[in-house]
């Protein structure tokens, strides 16, 4: 990213969002840490922890965000990026238990033991090396997703038939990683993972640092995705959304811009679900249910769909109602209320959280600019006198 | 004409015994004509003529059965898509105005620009002096300076036609296709439009679909008439509209 390019980015309502993450970023793993516990202003490790999550789901609404945001592509099998970034990593938490896990096997992992399994597959090989795992969570879900969009932007698949293939696409994957002959761990997914780098997962540390990673994460992305929007190619994005096949008369390569931004939105959706698998402590196939792609695009349209602040936003306070509403006796009516929040955003606030303030704040801008445009006028019709 | 030793023809736009046919409806019939580089054509016909398919088979939107569309004497267009025909110069301005509505007026014309249209190219653009004055230059001729900022979606629908026609010359393509340019514009408007379009024409060749028959008269060219998908005449407005078989066409006997 070029200096031109970072301030460009940067308008007030991006400034004061990097602002808050950091702050949270900081603060909350240092109260954390150096507070005595019980004391009123130390944040407990679970919450931590559950934090973390949201922050994570907020990486994946921004990168939906800027696909269905900005160039107009509902993906609804982002789940399947998010929890293929997660896999990446479960792998190499998975190489790192080594000997510790039931079997003491030093290669294997104890479900392969458990499978009779002689020798590690292929394709596990170098998850024992970090810097690989790291790779993999951003080389897989962008290649699924370039192979993906090349094949569906070349032919023109728009609109409710893309959707519709991005939900088969993550329903394939959910049934293949559910196989145990798969390699992934079948049902029961990767857990029981012990370090990450050398850290005990598990401890007060390593979750608070996995926080704050997560919130440096969520800047990152905020930034890259900013960068992208505010330049000349986000202008294009807004154009294929809003009329695609004018942008093609133009002479814009419609699909090649519909592949990038594609394309790095999964990279992003991976990093989440990479953060996401060390702070839950598992993934298994049910990351890739329909249903959790279709949850993530809810967080979007409350938040405000092609603002990034408020799809970030919308992540984070939709997730909160779900912890909140879940633990409680209403817990068997949260399906319910999510269905009802979608709907009545839909028909209430269609701009969303943000977009409705946004809007808000507009118009009263314009009235505050109206109102000193008539009071000069009137000064002005004094002045001549003032002249004379 | 021993300049023409590698070009089929001298004409900026060939088409010769071009057929198209949608589900058993004919809509392009043997269709031939040809448009001669710096000139300006407007095209007549009745609905359902085959002015816009014409168009969408130029711009590469619809694919003919059979026959030869030949740009600059040398290019099948017949063979590329709309983004690459649109690169070798052909520009289109759609019957019902589309600008991009939820961008400035100064946005649709950056976009317009006929500069690096690459995915690399945009997102590390800086704009320079340059293409800020092609962008004033093209506000100008459009009348729309005052607008620049305005998102285009709030623009009247005749400032939405000029701002297409703006988009056109800032793309600065060798060949315009204008489809219907004074559709719903009232008379100073469809004045101005015209004005407009031979200023243009003075740098580009231009073709003009249009049912408005006091602008085709204004505009002063050669016209040629559709009907059912193959040229039913052509001349000066007043030879084409006193021809018999237009005169029947028209008024349906």
């Amino acid at each position: 990213m070029t200096p031109h390019m970072l301030t460009r980015s940067l308008d007030r309502g991006a400034t004061i969002f990097l602002l808050v993450v950091a702050a949270l970023g900081v603060l909350i793993p240092l109260s954390n840490l150096l507070l005595p516990a019980g004391s009123f202003l130390q944040v407990q490790t679970y919450l931590v922890a559950l934090w973390g999550k949201y922050v994570c789901y907020a990486i994946l609404a921004l990168a939906i965000d800027l696909i269905w945001g900005y160039c107009g592509i509902l993906s609804l099998g982002h789940g399947a990026f998010f929890a293929l970034g997660g896999y990446a990593m479960g792998m190499y938490l998975m190489r790192q238990i080594g000997t510790r896990g039931v079997y003491g096997n030093p290669i294997l992992p104890d479900f392969m033991v458990f499978l009779n399994w002689q020798k590690l597959p292929w394709y596990w090989y170098g998850f024992d090396m970090f810097w690989f795992a790291a790779l993999m969570v951003l080389f897989v879900p962008g290649l699924l997703a370039f192979c993906f969009g090349w094949l569906a932007f070349r032919s023109r698949v728009t609109g409710v038939y893309l959707s519709i293939i991005t939900q088969a696409m993550t329903y394939a994957l959910l049934l293949a990683f559910f196989r145990n002959d798969f390699g992934f761990g079948g049902n029961n997914g990767l857990t029981d993972f012990k370090d990450i780098l050398g850290f005990n997962v598990q401890a007060d540390g390593t979750r608070a640092a996995l926080f704050a990673l997560s919130c440096l994460a969520l800047i990152i992305g905020f930034l890259i995705c900013r960068a992208i929007v505010s330049s000349k190619l986000g202008k294009v994005l807004i154009a294929v959304r809003d009329a695609e096949s004018r942008t093609r008369f133009l002479g814009y390569r419609v699909e090649s811009y519909k592949l990038f931004v594609f394309t790095v939105s999964a990279c992003m959706a991976g990093v989440a679900g990479a953060l996401y698998v060390p702070q839950v402590g598992i993934i298994n196939p049910s990351e890739f249910a329909p249903g959790n792609s279709i949850e993530a695009v809810i967080w979007v349209a409350v938040g405000g769909r092609g603002t990034l602040v408020g799809a970030a936003l919308g992540a984070v306070v939709v997730n909160y109602a779900k912890t909140f509403f879940t633990s409680g006796v209403l817990a068997p009516y949260w399906l319910f209320m999510l269905g009802a929040l979608f709907i009545l955003v839909t028909l209430l606030l269609p701009k969303g959280i943000v977009g409705t303030f946004n809007a808000w704040w507009a118009s009263s801008n314009e009235k505050r600019a109206a109102a000193s445009v008539s009071a000069a006028a009137e000064d002005g019709v004094t002045e001549p006198k003032m002249a004379e | 004409m021993n300049v023409m030793d590698t070009r089929a023809t001298s004409a900026m736009l060939y088409l010769d015994g071009v057929h198209v046919s949608f589900d058993g409806f004919h809509a392009i019939n043997n269709l031939s004509l040809t448009l001669e580089p710096g000139e300006m054509r407007a095209i007549i016909g009745p609905n359902g003529a085959g002015k816009t398919t014409m168009m969408d088979i130029i711009t590469g939107k619809t694919k003919p059965d059979e026959g030869t569309v030949l740009f600059d004497g040398v290019t099948d267009l017949t063979r590329l898509d709309e983004t690459r025909i649109a690169e070798l110069g052909i520009g289109r301005k759609f019957q019902k105005p589309t600008v991009f509505e939820s961008q400035t007026v100064q946005d649709n014309l950056l976009l317009a620009l006929n500069v690096d249209h690459s995915v690399r190219g945009t997102l590390f653009w800086r704009g320079s002096r340059a293409e800020s004055e092609r962008i004033d230059k093209v506000l100008e001729t459009i009348r729309l300076t005052e607008a620049r900022n305005r998102l285009a979606g709030s623009l009247s629908h005749g400032q939405k036609q000029w701002l297409e026609i703006g988009m056109l010359l800032a793309q600065d393509p060798k060949l315009l296709l204008v489809d219907e340019p004074v559709a719903g514009m009232t008379d100073v408007e469809t004045h101005l439009t015209a004005e407009l379009l031979k200023e243009i024409n003075k740098t580009h060749t231009v073709m003009v679909v249009e049912h408005d028959m006091t602008f085709v008269r204004e505009l002063g060219v050669k016209v040629t008439c559709l009907h059912e998908g193959t040229v039913l005449a052509e001349g000066t407005i007043d030879q084409v509209s006193s021809n018999e078989r237009v005169i029947e066409v028209y008024l349906g006997r």
